[in-house]
Formats: structure tokens, C-alpha cells, sequence
């Protein structure tokens, strides 16, 4: 050591965060252009796991790409499965009867509650409280091996079928949704106790991260993201689809557009999701899981469909262009992380690194969606 | 009713409704310039604005324009409060041609898809950009780019994103060899 380094200061240099780093929950890499520990600007670099779904899509038979669906994000998989056969649905012209819709409302709901609860875990993890990852791991476990039960796998579901579902739910499913929803809505409270007003916490996310209304439209943020910036849309309610119009749900909306925002409006979306699953149980009528004729082959007629669902991370789309035979023309996925993480370079201008990435948690990132 | 307000401005610019053969024996065909019809003829479709059945389609209204409409239309949208949900690709290999589609909708419960379609020649595919006016259509225009080869002009950082970055090749064109 020859004396002390001289830094002019204006001078910036560079931050590699990932490709392979904790804080981005996979394979993101975020250049950060650093001053000090000021944020000058970022790009996010994207495609480490990418796979070509869409090829995929458009090279197999419309069965064939069922469990592809699932390979997009490993948290709520079958909010995604549920958009493709709806799409698939709405373009061959396949009625599903009631009975199967109601249980896939009830899966998908109980499956968003389990996204959510990883999401919690992990994000509270991310500002460095290890303990609520335990609690809500315990609690996501209970529904993975529910779903597991009845589905056949615990993370990548292959349940849905186009026109119904592949197996009837038993008596025990049933029997443990309803001991599920009271456990959890005491687990919530619990979560809401430990964490919610905890100082160090509220410190971390409040008037931080701002992500205001206009900037959502401009990037087209869906979900939770947009609705912590106090914009009510939900497509369960605005677009509604499968058996949704008939529940009564409340969708939260806050309008401080902070890190903390995002965090409450999931919180109080699994206590909605509850709901969803209560009256579920409720109503859920007797029946064939499968129309008596279920196509074998499908081949929707030549057009242009899409089809839009509520996932767990905000509203998946699906775009299929047939040309009347068996495998799709062009098979496009609109998966909402993606919009949601492009505007995270312009978000993140001149804030601290370390707010950015608390940020970047409250979006709830999972990477093999976005790269698809 | 905002579809109606977005039909009347999209109106505007496309002014002329096409010569249709049928329409004028069925009721007011105003708002539907050339629904049916077009859809039965084989040729190629016209540039207008086609209202489509929102159950058996997904969408509302349908647009198709040149690519140098496209900010036109674009910028009705965005006066109109939509936000932008995905722009892709389709390769029409037969007709030599690419389209590039662009999806709007509204944080509403007054429902509105929007759909404009643009198409552009496969030799030398180029339209103007719209990330000017949506930022957030800068990823997606590049993931277009990189699976279609579309060149979007003004683009201001047209690399590949999802590729790897000395990626020559566009996958989801139908001539494409692995």
C-alpha cells in the first residue's frame, strides 16, 4: 500500500448483481451502474434459463404442451395451466362442466395461497428475518401435499384437461380444505403480529419504492404490483372468467405505491383467497369432472384467440393462432412478471442498492416465467 | 361506453369503410365495417378495424393498419387510458409477410381489448418503434426482434434479450432450422 486510493467523485463503476445471487430468487443478472451506493442506473439482462416454450407450443399437439405450462413458474403453476386450457377451451369450442370449474377455482386459489406464503417467506428472508420463512413453509406444505393428493405431483401440475380435470377430488381433499382454511386464517394473523409492525421491517419498505399508477400503464405492471399502486384490477373481477362471478371476494387495493403496499395487498389477497376456497367447498356441486364428449383430437378452427387469467404474480395471457390443425400456428405466452420487472431499471434510479433490492423482492420475481 | 369512444377514433383514421359486397343488405353495418364478409373472403385482409365477439375471441376490437399508421393508432390508445400487455409475432411464411401484434387492455371494469396488427415485408421487416410512447414495449419489441428478426426502427437498445447475445438466428420464423 502506497498512501490512499484517490477516488474522483464523480467517478461510477459497475455492479454485477447475479446471474447468480441470493437477493434475485434465480437466474437474474442486474448491471448496476453504482455511486457509491447510489444506483445511477441499471439494465437488466435477462435469458439464462430461457427454453423456447413458444416453439414448444407451436411444435407439439395441443395435449402435448399441457405440462409445459407448469414449467413457467414453479410457485403458482396452475393459475398457468388453468389460462391454457381456457384459451384452448375458447378456441375448440369445449364445455366444461361445472363441477370440474369449481374445483379448478378452488386449486388455483388454494395453489395462489401457497405462491404467496413462499413469497412471504422468502421476501422477509430478503431483508433479514429468517424465522416467517419456517412458519409459512410449514403452512405451504400443508397445501402441497393436499394438491399432491389429488394431482399427482406437488410443484409441477399437469391437473387440468382440456374440457375438465384429470382426476375427482375425494372426501379427504375436501375434509382437509376445510380444516386448512381456519389453520391458516390463524397462521395469517400470526404472520400479521410477527412481521407487519415490526420496526426494523416497516423501516426497510415504507416510502420506498415508489411505483405510481401511471408507471404501471406504461409498462403494463399487472397484479399485485399495480394494485399496490392503487389500481383496482384484478381479472377475476374486471375480465371474469371460469365460475368467478359467482364468489364474493374483495380485491385489496392500496395507494401508497411503496414496497410496503405490495406487501399488504398479498397479504390480504390469501385471506380473499380463502374466501374463494370457503364458498368453493361450499357450493361445489356434484357432477362429471369430464364433458361426456371430450374431444380426442383438437383442432380449433383457423382465428385468432386469447385468453387472460389472474395468476398469483398478476394477469397471464395466452395467445393462440390456429391454422385448423392439431398444433398451434403461433403459441404466445404473456407472462406478468415479465412486464412487471421491465420497469424495474427505470424504477430503481437513485435509490440505494439495498432498497432496490427490497424493491425487487416486492415484485415477486420468478425467473423461469420471465425468460419463459 | 369506451369501446364506442375508441371505435370513433380509430374511425377517423381509417375513414373509409371497405367496399363491402354484402353489408349493405344486412342492417347498419357502422361500427362492424366489414365483419363477416372479410372473414370469408380468402384474400388477404384489409386494413379497418373489425369488432370481434369478446367470448369467442378474447378480444374487442381488432385493428390492422400499415406500419406507418401504427403510432397513429398507438397514441389514440394511450390517450385513452390502455396499458400495453404484450406485442408478439406471427410469421406468415406463405404470404411472405410478418406481423407484429400488439395487445392492449384497461385497468377498468369497462372491459376493452384492444388488438392492432401490423404486417410487414419478410425480406426486409421494419416498424417503427413504440417504446417512445410505451416505454415498457422496449422488452418486448426486443424479444420480438429476437425471435422474428423484426427491426423496430428508433428502437433505442435493439439487442438480443432473452437470446444469448451473439444470438444470428430468429427461432419462431417457420423456415427456421435448429
Amino acid at each position: 500500500m502506497s498512501g490512499p486510493i484517490h477516488i474522483r467523485p464523480d467517478e461510477t463503476f459497475t455492479l454485477n448483481v447475479g446471474p447468480q445471487h441470493p437477493a434475485t430468487h434465480g437466474v437474474l443478472r442486474v448491471k448496476m451502474e453504482m455511486d457509491g451506493e447510489y444506483i445511477v442506473k441499471a439494465e437488466t439482462v435477462l435469458g439464462y434459463i430461457h427454453r423456447m416454450h413458444e416453439l414448444m407450443g407451436e411444435n407439439r399437439t395441443y395435449p402435448q404442451v399441457l405440462p409445459n405450462l407448469s414449467r413457467l413458474d414453479y410457485l403458482g403453476a396452475l393459475g398457468y395451466t388453468h389460462g391454457h386450457v381456457l384459451a384452448v377451451e375458447r378456441a375448440a369450442g369445449i364445455e366444461v362442466p361445472e363441477r370440474a370449474e369449481y374445483i379448478r377455482a378452488i386449486t388455483v386459489e388454494l395453489n395462489r395461497i401457497a405462491s404467496h406464503l413462499f413469497w412471504f417467506g422468502a421476501f422477509v428472508m430478503d431483508l433479514g428475518g429468517f424465522t416467517p420463512l419456517m412458519y409459512a413453509i410449514e403452512d405451504r406444505e400443508y397445501i402441497l401435499d393436499m394438491l399432491e393428493a389429488v394431482t399427482g405431483s406437488r410443484l409441477t401440475y399437469c391437473y387440468y384437461r382440456f374440457g375438465g380435470l384429470y382426476n375427482d377430488v375425494d372426501d379427504d381433499f375436501i375434509a382437509a380444505a376445510k380444516a386448512f382454511i381456519p389453520r391458516m386464517r390463524k397462521s395469517l394473523k400470526k404472520y400479521d403480529a410477527l412481521v407487519t409492525g415490526n420496526i426494523i421491517f416497516r423501516k426497510r419498505l415504507e416510502d420506498i419504492g415508489p411505483i405510481s399508477a401511471e408507471m404501471c400503464r406504461k409498462y403494463g405492471a399487472t397484479g399485485p404490483v399495480a394494485r399496490g399502486a392503487g389500481i383496482d384490477f384484478d381479472v377475476r373481477k374486471n375480465e371474469p372468467y371460469s365460475v368467478y362471478p359467482e364468489f364474493d371476494f374483495d380485491v385489496p387495493v392500496y395507494h401508497e405505491c411503496d414496497s410496503l403496499a405490495r406487501y399488504k395487498v398479498r397479504m390480504d389477497e390469501m385471506e380473499q383467497s380463502l374466501r374463494i376456497v370457503e364458498q368453493g367447498l361450499e357450493k361445489l356441486p356434484d357432477g362429471p369432472i369430464m364433458p361426456k364428449k371430450a374431444p380426442k383430437l383438437i383442432k380449433p378452427p383457423a382465428g385468432d384467440y386469447y385468453q387472460a387469467v389472474e395468476t398469483a404474480r398478476g394477469s397471464f395471457g395466452i395467445r393462440i393462432v390456429s391454422d385448423g390443425t392439431k398444433n398451434a400456428y403461433r403459441f404466445k405466452l404473456r407472462s406478468p412478471t415479465y412486464s412487471n420487472m421491465s420497469l424495474f431499471d427505470e424504477a430503481c434510479e437513485g435509490m440505494m442498492i439495498m432498497d432496490a433490492l427490497a424493491m425487487m423482492g416486492s415484485l415477486d420475481l420468478v425467473i423461469p416465467e420471465i425468460d419463459r | 361506453m369506451i369501446k364506442d369512444t375508441v371505435k370513433q377514433a380509430l374511425r377517423d383514421l381509417f375513414p373509409e369503410p371497405e367496399p363491402v359486397v354484402e353489408a349493405p343488405a344486412v342492417e347498419a353495418a357502422e361500427g362492424e365495417e366489414e365483419k363477416k364478409p372479410a372473414k370469408k373472403k380468402e384474400g388477404p385482409r384489409v386494413n379497418g378495424v373489425i369488432e370481434r365477439n369478446h367470448a369467442e375471441h378474447g378480444y374487442d376490437i381488432d385493428v390492422q393498419c400499415d406500419p406507418g399508421e401504427l403510432l397513429a393508432v398507438v397514441m389514440i390508445l394511450d390517450k385513452a387510458g390502455f396499458f400495453l400487455e404484450s406485442i408478439t409475432g406471427v410469421d406468415w411464411i406463405k404470404e411472405n409477410q410478418l406481423e407484429s401484434v400488439y395487445d392492449f387492455s384497461r385497468y377498468d371494469f369497462d372491459t376493452c381489448r384492444v388488438v392492432i396488427r401490423t404486417r410487414t415485408s419478410r425480406s426486409e421487416p421494419k416498424i417503427p418503434t413504440i417504446s417512445k410512447i410505451y416505454p415498457g414495449a422496449g422488452w418486448h419489441e426486443r424479444e420480438t426482434h429476437d425471435f422474428f428478426g423484426i427491426k423496430f426502427d428508433g428502437h433505442p437498445h435493439l439487442v438480443p434479450l432473452l437470446l444469448p447475445e451473439d444470438a444470428d438466428f430468429h427461432p419462431l420464423l417457420k423456415d427456421f432450422k435448429p
